[in-house]
C-alpha cells in the first residue's frame, strides 16, 4: 500500500469507528470518545490532502526561499480545528460530569428511563426539570 | 432480538459510508495538493509578513480575525464548562495526595514545562508551535500539581484576570493597525530580519497573547472539572 492508501484508510477507519461509538455505545464517555475519533479522522484527512511528495514542511530556513512546501492552509485550519475541539471536548465532560452527579450513572439508556420517570412522578403542570439536583 | 437489529443497521450504515467515502477519496490524488491558494500563500506570505513559520503568518497575518474568534469559541466553552460545574463541588471529599514519586516530579518539572511553553510561544514564528501549542503545555506546568496533590488551591482568580487581560491585549493589538489606516489586526511594526527573534511585526505580540489566553483558560478548565470530579 502506498503511504497515501494508509492515510486516507486510517482517517476513513478512524471515522467510522468514531460514528461506531457515537451511535451503537451506551457509555456516554464512550460516546465522547468516538466524537475525539471523529474529530481526528477528518483533521488526519485535511492534513492529508494537503500533502505534496517530496516537499519540505512550512517553514523557511534560513537563507532558504519558499520551494517545494506541503500545502500549509489545511495545517492551519486543522489547528483550529483542534483547539475547537478541545472546547467542544470540555464543554461535553463537564456535562457529564453533571449527568453523573445528578443521575449517579452514564448508562443513556438509563439516564433516559430515570428522566422519563422524573417527569411522570412530576406530572403535567408541575415544575419542569428538577433544577440544580442534588449535588 | 432488537439489539442484534440496531447493531446490525448501524454497521450497514458504516459499511455504506465508508464505501461512500473511498469512492470520494478515490477522485482527491494522494500527494499532488490540488489546492492553488496554498502554494500562492507560501510564494506570498515571507513578503507579507516576514514570519518564517507559513502557517503562523497564515492563522494571524491572513486569518487574524478568524483567530479572535477561534479564541472566543474556547472562551466560550470554557464559560459554558465552568458555568455547568459551577461550585457544585466545594466543600466535597479531596481525593488524597498523589505519591511521593509523582509530588516530587511535578514541583521539579514546573519551571521547565514554563521555559518550554514559553519558548514555544515565543517561538512560533520561526519554529514549528506557536501560541496555542505553548499555551497547552503552560497549562499543564500549572495543572501537573494540582492533579499532584490536589488540596493544593488552584487560584481561578488570578487565572481569570491573566485569561482576561490577555484577551484584552489581542483586541488592542488589532486596535493598533487601525490607527495606520489598515484593516484590523494587520501586522503593524514592519517585517524585520527573518529569522530573527524580533522579527514578523506584531505577530509573536499576537502569539503571546494567545498562548497566555490558552495557557489560564486550559489550566483553570482542567482545575475546574478535576475539582467537580473529586466533589462528585
Amino acid at each position: 500500500m502506498s503511504t497515501g492508501a494508509v492515510l486516507y484508510a486510517g482517517a476513513i477507519g478512524l471515522f467510522l469507528i468514531g460514528c461506531y461509538a457515537m451511535v451503537a455505545e451506551r457509555h456516554l464517555i464512550r460516546n465522547i470518545l468516538g466524537l475525539v475519533l471523529v474529530e481526528s479522522g477528518v483533521n488526519l484527512l485535511l492534513v492529508a490532502v494537503g500533502f505534496r511528495e517530496n516537499a519540505a514542511a512550512p517553514i523557511l530556513k534560513a537563507g532558504q526561499s519558499a520551494g517545494m512546501m506541503v500545502d500549509p492552509l489545511p495545517q492551519a485550519l486543522v489547528l483550529t480545528a483542534i483547539v475547537i475541539g478541545f472546547g467542544v471536548l470540555a464543554l461535553a465532560l463537564a456535562l457529564v460530569v453533571r449527568v453523573h452527579q445528578a443521575y449517579g450513572t452514564l448508562d443513556t439508556r438509563e439516564v433516559a428511563r430515570l428522566m422519563r420517570v422524573e417527569r411522570e412522578a412530576s406530572g403535567p403542570g408541575a415544575a419542569g426539570p428538577r433544577a440544580g439536583a442534588k449535588s | 432480538m432488537k439489539g442484534y437489529g440496531h447493531t446490525a443497521a448501524t454497521l450497514l450504515f458504516l459499511t455504506g459510508l465508508g464505501i461512500l467515502l473511498i469512492a470520494i477519496l478515490q477522485a482527491l490524488p494522494f500527494g499532488l495538493a490540488p489546492m492553488q491558494v496554498g502554494q500562492a500563500i507560501v510564494a506570498a506570505a515571507p513578503g507579507d509578513t516576514g514570519a518564517d513559520n507559513i502557517v503562523t503568518a497564515i492563522l494571524l497575518g491572513y486569518r487574524g480575525l478568524d483567530t479572535l474568534g477561534e479564541v472566543t469559541i474556547l472562551f466560550v466553552a470554557a464559560a459554558a464548562a465552568g458555568m455547568v460545574l459551577g461550585g457544585a463541588s466545594r466543600g466535597g471529599a479531596q481525593a488524597e495526595n498523589a505519591g511521593f514519586i509523582l509530588h516530587s516530579a511535578a514541583y521539579l518539572l514546573f519551571p521547565f514545562l514554563l521555559v518550554l511553553g514559553a519558548y514555544i510561544v515565543l517561538h512560533g514564528h520561526l519554529t514549528p508551535g506557536g501560541g496555542f501549542q505553548g499555551g497547552a503545555i503552560l497549562a499543564a506546568a500549572f495543572f501537573v500539581p494540582v492533579l499532584a496533590s490536589p488540596a493544593s488551591p488552584f487560584n481561578h482568580r488570578t487565572a481569570m484576570l491573566v485569561e482576561g487581560f490577555a484577551g484584552a491585549a489581542f483586541i488592542m493589538i488589532g486596535l493598533v493597525s487601525l490607527v495606520g489606516s489598515d484593516a484590523f489586526l494587520t501586522p503593524f511594526f514592519g517585517k524585520g530580519e527573518a529569522g530573527a527573534l524580533f522579527s514578523a511585526g506584531s505577530l509573536p505580540l499576537l502569539y503571546l497573547a494567545i498562548g497566555l489566553k490558552v495557557g489560564s483558560e486550559l489550566a483553570g478548565l482542567m482545575a475546574r472539572v478535576s475539582g467537580a470530579e473529586a466533589g462528585a
